[in-house]
């Protein structure tokens, strides 16, 4: 049994040990002498970390190559935090309690824009240098992947790399890349000069950027001829002949996602026009229904987990999901393991299965019509309807069900006031409905819980053009709906919650920033604020403070208006989705024009070039035209 | 079948709390695809319980659990399935049938046995090695005992049933070395409960010392149910399967 780097001193005066001692089943042991070491990270807690697919699949890519042993490092919650400042302990790896500046590679997923500060503590706490330019030549290459990256700028000062893409397709180009480096000979420069030739690689001390007098940026280019001015977007094409992790790691403590997981695709058809995800995973790509047959068994062999979820962004597109689903139930329900559905579609299929699989007393409905009226759903391409919701909700009820959840977004553009007071007039609606049924039918009170969080825009989706409010008006937005809320008539039967909106208005700092945000988040990092996606340690005033101090006004970011010809700080990435029907589409939106879905029509968005997935499914049944 | 399994927690999985140890448990019986009974339901969770808690530091080999099957291979063959399966740091010792009218090892623990070894660079061993049996000899030991929400003063005398000098012994496959150190006998159940730190708080006391919970390392060698007045291990109720049991199709026959 490993030494561990912490000692018992300490592992007992914080909380949650567990976190810090690796050793779980499926852990990989390898040793590490002669291999090129790998930690990934992902910058947040253990248990939010572990659960996390993306890095689960690394793990098992890396460590399958004998030549690779991959680590897994998290951030050190506060607590040991302060004791390893204190006491001058490097941040380690859990499999061999190894500090992080021994290894060859850092890679850190990143997931969310409130993990920014967390990313800073790795690298300080690693002792690596914060900063990729103060890097000694022995020091980790430092490499950034994830939805993040998809706007990279914010955090370009501080990473050696970033991969845009897929971990499958080009991880073992640049593994075999640093082998023939290591073997070669070459500093730190020479290294990362090389890499940017491999396609997705961004290495953004290669480049510079210019900024025109009202602060948007004049030129973005590579300082060398032989460096790519465009980064294309990797993309693993066959999601069914890959890697996939079949013994998972079997955390001691409860993680946030204990349970097998099963992404059934990746991509989606949908092309909601405030959705990242829907547009930087084109196109969409199914897994086939035998390997997913395989895999669940295979997962549940290996961790002994007694639940297996499915994973996609609209699990109810998927091909084979009834079959999936009666395989799911018909092997597993009997060895008592459970089946965690994702929210589907309301329909009699998916209100058949939902019953099979648990109780629909205490389980809920969800609904996730994002915004209160058509008119606001149109110009979000949110493709459903009213009558699909009540439609739906009314079969559930016969069903048994009497718990509706629902989903909103507020503050999103051309939003009247009209279109919020609908989030409340949506739920009246289904609980009038629910009254007006039979008694027979009826099981006691209805309850239908609406949220809403706060609509942030992101880059490379049709909003990215899109206006944010001030905090206060989004506080208004939420106080409107819920004085909306308390005037319906059954008005008991109804909750509604927001989100914050301080944390709205960072991460729309975030999302979209440039290379200027870097210098804030250093500063606010500075001043010791971590564990901002925690809303118990979050500091906003800290934020804006620094902003000031930086000299730079936050509306730049978040309320101004961006014209159609700006060039944006990460439009060298090109994710296949071209800015052209970006355009198109944030157009259509203010036009409160409907796109159809992949599977309807093709509309051209560019993903096809990627040569596969919903871009070249049989159209046969659908009688539509192929993609263009 | 009701089934109570003995085992080893050693290592670097002493920083795994009892919650967390159940959980390990269902899931090791489940990648061992083993037989075990579930609960009726909408909600089916494995039928176990689990005897006297194990505080978050401590290593024992004297851990009990009662875990129903359906069916059973042999003892040796289970415990051979089992340990296949299992980390580094636990390892199941005895696997042993009970009688199904067998109160659960929770209700039954009257008392348990730790080994107290000193920490390096913390206290002096002799002074307590020296000193336990006068400490032992005392009519009443007094400590104050904190709850969440009061403090009160307990004697603590009564619930040590044995206390003495405790030498090293040679070491044993998959257990930790034990060291020279003090043995005590405690009272041990959801009843009544002493814990051995709450012990040494009050042994420090004695000898006039600050106490450092950091000091001592605890070592669980053993757990017990009383029977006929007498102390005898959780396990020794149960026997040993000594092959594949259905007692489903025994009913049947």
């Amino acid at each position: 049994m490993n030494n561990l780097a912490l000692s018992d001193e300490i592992l007992l005066k914080i909380e949650k040990p567990v976190r810090y001692i690796g050793n779980e089943v499926n852990m990989v042991r390898k040793d590490p002498e002669g291999k090129i070491r790998f930690a990934m990270c992902f910058p947040d807690v253990y248990e939010i970390g572990m659960s996390h697919l993306g890095m689960k699949i690394i793990y098992d890519q890396m460590n399958r190559r004998d030549d690779v042993y991959c680590e897994r490092v998290f951030s050190p919650w506060v607590d040991l935090d302060k004791v390893m400042r204190e006491e001058n302990i490097p941040l380690f790896a859990l499999e061999s309690q190894d500090p992080v500046f021994m290894f060859d590679f850092l890679a850190v997923t990143i997931q969310y824009e409130m993990c920014y500060t967390n990313i800073l503590q790795i690298l300080d706490l690693s002792q690596i240098g914060i900063y990729a330019k103060d890097r000694r030549e022995d020091a980790p290459f430092v490499i950034g992947g994830g939805p993040c990256t998809y706007n990279p700028e914010p955090l370009a000062d501080f990473f050696d790399m970033f991969y845009i893409g897929e971990s499958e397709t080009v991880y073992y180009d640049l593994m075999d890349l640093y082998k023939e480096h290591k073997k070669n000979g070459g500093n730190r420069k020479e290294f990362l000069r090389k890499a940017s030739h491999i396609p997705g690689i961004y290495v953004p001390s290669l480049y510079e950027t210019t900024y025109n007098e009202d602060g948007t940026i004049a030129s973005f280019e590579p300082l060398y001829e032989d460096v790519p001015r465009t980064i294309l977007k990797q993309v693993q094409m066959d999601l069914t002949n890959t890697f996939y992790p079949e013994k998972q790691i079997v955390p001691y403590i409860k993680v946030t996602q204990d349970r097998c997981v099963l992404e059934i695709q990746r991509g989606c058809t949908r092309g909601c026009r405030f959705c990242q995800a829907g547009m930087i995973y084109r196109p969409l790509r199914e897994r086939s229904l035998p390997m997913l047959e395989e895999l669940a068994a295979k997962g549940i062999k290996g961790t002994g987990n007694d639940e297996i979820s499915l994973s996609s962004l609209s699990s109810s597109d998927y091909s084979h999901l009834p079959e999936l689903c009666n395989y799911l139930i018909d092997n597993y329900r009997s060895k008592n393991i459970n089946i965690a559905l994702p929210s589907l579609r309301i329909d009699a299929f998916s209100l058949d299965v939902m019953s099979k699989v648990q109780d629909v007393r205490k389980s809920s409905l969800t609904f996730a019509p994002e915004a209160g009226t058509q008119r606001m759903r149109d110009v979000i391409n949110k493709g459903l309807t009213e009558e699909v919701i009540l439609h739906g909700a009314m079969e559930a009820f016969k069903g048994g069900w009497s718990k509706v959840k629902l989903y909103f977004m507020m503050g999103l553009p051309t939003e009247t006031e009209e279109d919020i007071k609908g989030i409340a007039h949506l739920a009246e609606k289904i609980a009038m409905n629910y009254y007006s049924m039979d008694a027979e039918y009826r099981h006691g009170r209805i309850s239908v819980g609406a949220s809403a969080s706060f609509f942030v825009p992101k880059p490379f989706t049709p909003f990215q053009w899109a206006s944010m409010c001030e905090e206060d008006e989004y506080k208004t937005k939420a106080h409107i709906v819920n004085d909306e809320f308390k005037i319906q008539h059954n008005h008991r039967s109804l909750s509604f919650k927001w989100h914050d909106a301080k944390t709205t208005v960072l991460e729309g700092i975030l999302a979209r920033g440039d290379r200027r945000i870097g210098k804030v988040i250093y500063d606010v990092y500075k001043k010791g604020c971590i564990y901002d996606a925690w809303t118990e340690f979050f500091n906003y005033e800290a934020w804006m403070e620094t902003m000031e101090e930086n000299g730079l006004d936050y509306h730049f970011y978040t309320t101004r208006k961006r014209e159609l010809d700006e060039i944006f700080p990460w439009d060298f990435i090109d994710i296949g989705v071209t800015k052209e029907f970006l355009k198109r589409e944030w157009n259509n939106a203010m036009a409160e024009k409907v796109t159809p879905n992949c599977r309807q029509k093709c509309s051209g968005c560019g993903a096809a070039k990627f040569g596969g997935g919903v871009c070249y499914e049989s159209k046969s049944k659908m009688g539509e035209n192929r993609c263009s | 079948m009701k089934v109570r399994v003995k085992w080893a927690k050693t290592g670097v999985l002493k920083f795994i709390g009892h919650l967390d140890v159940q959980r390990y448990f269902q899931k090791a019986l489940m990648r061992a695809e083993l037989p075990v009974s579930f609960s009726k339901g909408m909600s089916p969770h494995q039928i176990m319980s689990f005897a006297a808690p194990l505080g978050l530091g401590m290593t024992s080999e004297g851990e009990y659990a009662d875990i129903s099957f359906d069916w059973t291979y042999s003892s040796e063959e289970m415990l051979s399935r089992i340990n296949a399966v299992m980390n580094e740091g636990i390892s199941v010792l005895e696997f042993k049938e009970i009688d199904e009218k067998e109160k659960n090892c929770m209700a039954v623990t009257a008392a348990a046995d730790y080994l107290v070894t000193f920490r390096e660079g913390y206290y002096y061993k002799d002074a307590f090695l020296k000193r336990t049996q006068p400490f032992s000899m005392q009519e009443k030991i007094p400590i104050v005992k904190k709850t969440k929400r009061s403090e009160k003063e307990v004697d603590i005398a009564p619930m040590i049933l044995d206390i003495r000098e405790y030498e090293s012994e040679p070491l044993l496959p998959g257990l930790p070395l034990k060291q020279e150190g003090i043995f005590m006998k405690l009272v041990t159940g959801s009843a009544e409960n002493l814990k051995p730190q709450l012990v040494m708080e009050a042994f420090c006391k004695y000898l006039g010392y600050d106490y450092d919970p950091m000091g001592f390392q605890y070592h669980r060698l053993e757990t017990y149910l009383k029977k006929d007045g007498e102390l005898q291990p959780l396990g020794s109720v149960g026997w040993e399967i000594t092959e594949e049991k259905h007692p489903d199709e025994e009913q049947k026959n």
